[in-house]
């Protein structure tokens, strides 16, 4: 990532910027009612929508209660299919193996299909240090690449672009004539796409879902690219998180009928890859395919099950588009390649607690994401748990983060519980707090009341309080 | 035989809203009910909570207990105090006996309207209020206490045209300290609902919770606009 792209250490600076570009905000806005309009509609033609979501939650919850058994099965199974299974720890151990695969391959066209999971591995720079950056096929991610930005959105990863702002990238970058027609610009992508598939000779995808009974793993997508790139190239190496996989081939009937819905509104995607090992001798595919299995810190978040959860992501973005905070200052503030409510809890427990510590307090905890997500995930859970432990420095992931809390606000709550658990406390200082009020000094002593004031009328403690009115009425 | 509540006023409400509780008195008296109110209240300990501060909150929320947990039926005019209360067992997971108090409080505790149309079975309690008046659906009340719009208690109010304008279930952008921390986000959140509601020509917005009213209400102020921010309890005491 380059040094122009916000950093979550500084999202409160972020979040100012991307409110005021009203360009991106019209994007999101336009962008994220379609999504959830779409979305609501799918799913009102589902009636057992909801026990489709319990069913989910309960694969999840059990696949990753038992992970190591589910991922010691899926690769056998792949193994005996052929493919080939790769061991990753972290993200720079799952790029020197894809390098390396590329190397041995004597691979130099690489081709890629969209897939957050090698964004988290930042795996096209360090395969364009390596001399052999691939060329992303999806159209959004093709124009994230050509404008040298990260995706701002799970899976609309140029969600944050108007056409107007596409049409001239295709300008500046291909030279085409100008144009704002949406035709001709997926055109000049297409045929452009085409001459990069038709020369790769490795393809790089990531995986929805790796299914540990047969060794299977299935790619959504919309575009084709997916299909082309895992089966063009000869040699197809697939990026996957530990997390990705679910026990039985059945398991996929339901994941199948919630991801497509959550994310884009479809009943199904228009195509479903479902990849048993390589292409035997004499097949028109790939003759190798290696399996990359991401680790990256998420075994450590195996061991409780309030964060745990957060490994049952399907990655559909649903939470995005219903965040309201999401919807105000789009991905990019967030700093993370995940953003949104699902970013906010993935990131600290992953990218590191202490970079990414603005992350979970950034949420009004209004529980909209917890009411969309597919596989249930408790998400204004996990962010008050996530709170907790920043607050007191406590384990969060791979790394123990120092106390958020500074030593004023830390005396701020102390105050604040100590003059709450009496009510003769609690008296003296809602009456110190009303004649700081009625002199205009809460306001100056009192940061919060300040920052309140930028944007609203800053609220008086009223003259008597209720417990006062009711004293007064009794007597 | 008259039901007795004691009311948790809420901290907000005591403080910054005291005719939202006067309110409250007033519809539960309207209701039959005899009101009691125990003047040791305080929190019960969400602002904390909230913010990661668990040692802070616990002491709170156990003063909480300590004051509700001989009461029959603890009445709150706000959904999100309400869920946290519901929730206060989970924060003393570690003190059984703790919990098993917690639990008893939590059980015995209600939403205002949920006490009114589930507890009651109220509907017309005679209130009148003239006016255009848009629902406020509050997080808390929605989602963690599976609240709706309080059709059976509006539809009854006099002379009120309750109307439902686009947004009413988006989020107002309070979150607490989320609403200090990130003043300009917290209310680029609320703006577009504030867009729809003077659209809308609403005279008054309602909700259950006055927290989410002092977001809105201050807001509007600052717009200028002539939209009231009121509680359920002072349209149902008019």
């Amino acid at each position: 990532m380059s040094a122009s792209h916000p950093r979550s250490e500084t999202f409160p600076a972020n979040v100012g910027a991307a409110l005021a570009d009203a360009t991106l905000r019209g994007a999101l806005a336009r962008a994220t009612d379609l999504f959830a309009e779409r979305r609501a509609s799918a799913i009102g033609a589902v009636p057992d929508w909801e026990d489709l979501r319990e069913q989910a939650r309960a694969v999840k919850a059990h696949t990753l209660a038992h992970l190591h058994r589910y991922l010691e099965e899926f690769t056998a199974k792949a193994e005996a299919a052929g493919a080939r299974v790769h061991w990753a720890r972290d993200a720079r151990e799952a790029c020197d193996l894809v390098a390396e695969l590329a190397r041995r391959a004597g691979a130099t066209r690489l081709v890629k299909s969209k897939s957050m999971t090698t964004e988290e591995i930042g795996l096209n720079a360090a395969l364009a240090r390596a001399g052999t950056e691939p060329v992303e096929t999806d159209l959004g991610e093709w124009i994230i690449q050509l404008a040298g930005e990260t995706p701002s959105h799970i899976i609309v990863p140029a969600i944050h672009k108007t056409k107007a702002q596409i049409a001239e990238l295709f300008v500046e970058k291909l030279a085409i004539e100008p144009t704002e027609d949406v035709e001709q610009l997926t055109a000049t992508a297409r045929r452009i796409l085409r001459e990069h598939f038709a020369r790769a000779d490795l393809g790089i995808s990531g995986v929805n879902f790796g299914v540990a009974e047969t060794g299977t793993i299935l790619i959504l997508e919309n575009e084709g690219n997916v299909r082309l790139t895992t089966s063009l190239p000869r040699v197809h190496v697939a990026v996957m998180g530990i997390e990705k996989v679910i026990p039985r081939f059945a398991d996929l009937e339901v994941f199948l009928r919630l991801l497509p819905r959550s994310g884009t509104g479809q009943h199904l995607t228009s195509y479903q890859s479902l990849l048993t090992g390589p292409e035997p001798e004499g097949g028109e595919g790939p003759r190798e395919l290696h399996l990359v299995l991401l680790d990256n810190g998420r075994s450590e978040l195996l061991r409780e099950p309030v964060m745990r959860q957060t490994l049952a992501c399907i990655r559909c973005g649903a939470c995005l588009n219903a965040c309201p905070v999401y919807r105000a200052i789009g991905g990019h503030a967030y700093g993370s390649v995940y953003p949104g409510p699902i970013g906010a809890i993935f990131t600290p427990q992953i990218f590191g607690a202490e970079r990414a510590a603005h992350l979970p307090f950034a949420s009004s905890l209004c529980g909209a994401c917890r009411d969309v997500c597919p596989v249930k995930i408790d998400i204004p859970n996990v962010l008050l748990e996530l709170r907790a432990r920043l607050v007191a420095g406590e384990r969060i992931g791979r790394e123990t983060p120092a106390r958020r809390s500074g030593a004023l606000e830390r005396l701020g709550w102390k105050l604040w519980s100590w003059s709450c658990s009496g009510p003769r406390r609690f008296a003296l200082a809602a009456g110190l707090a009303r004649v700081a009020s009625r002199i205009g000094l809460l306001e100056r002593i009192a940061p919060p009341l300040r920052a309140w004031g930028r944007t609203r009328v800053v609220p008086e403690i009223a003259r008597r309080s209720f417990r006062e009115e009711w004293r007064e009425r009794g007597a | 035989m008259k039901r007795r509540v004691s009311l948790f006023v809420t901290c907000l409400v005591d403080q910054l809203r005291p005719e939202v509780g006067r309110a409250a008195v007033a519809v539960l008296e309207k209701a039959g009910c005899t009101v009691e109110f125990d003047a040791r209240q305080t929190c019960c300990g969400q602002p904390a909570f909230n913010c990661g501060f668990r040692a802070e909150a616990r002491l709170v929320a156990r003063h909480f207990v300590d004051v509700f947990e001989r009461a029959e039926c603890v009445v709150v005019p706000s959904g999100s105090c309400t869920a946290m209360i519901h929730r206060l067992p989970e924060l003393f997971s570690g003190d059984e006996h703790l919990r098993a108090r917690a639990e008893r409080v939590a059980q015995r505790t209600h939403e205002l309207s949920s006490f009114l149309v589930r507890e009651l079975g109220l509907g017309d309690l005679g209130a009148r209020f003239s006016g255009r008046v848009a629902w406020h659906h509050a997080c808390h009340g929605l989602r963690e206490l599976g609240l709706g719009v309080p059709r059976g208690l509006l539809d009854h109010v006099r002379d009120l045209e309750l109307v439902e304008p686009p947004l009413s279930d988006a989020c107002c952008g309070f979150g607490g300290t989320f609403s200090a921390s990130y003043p300009e986000l917290s209310t680029a959140m609320l703006d577009p609902k504030l867009d729809r509601l003077e659209e809308a020509r609403v005279d008054a917005v309602t909700a259950l919770d006055a927290s989410c009213l002092m977001q809105i209400g201050t807001r509007l102020a600052r717009r200028g606009s002539r939209i009231r921010a009121l509680h359920l309890a002072e349209i149902l005491a008019s």
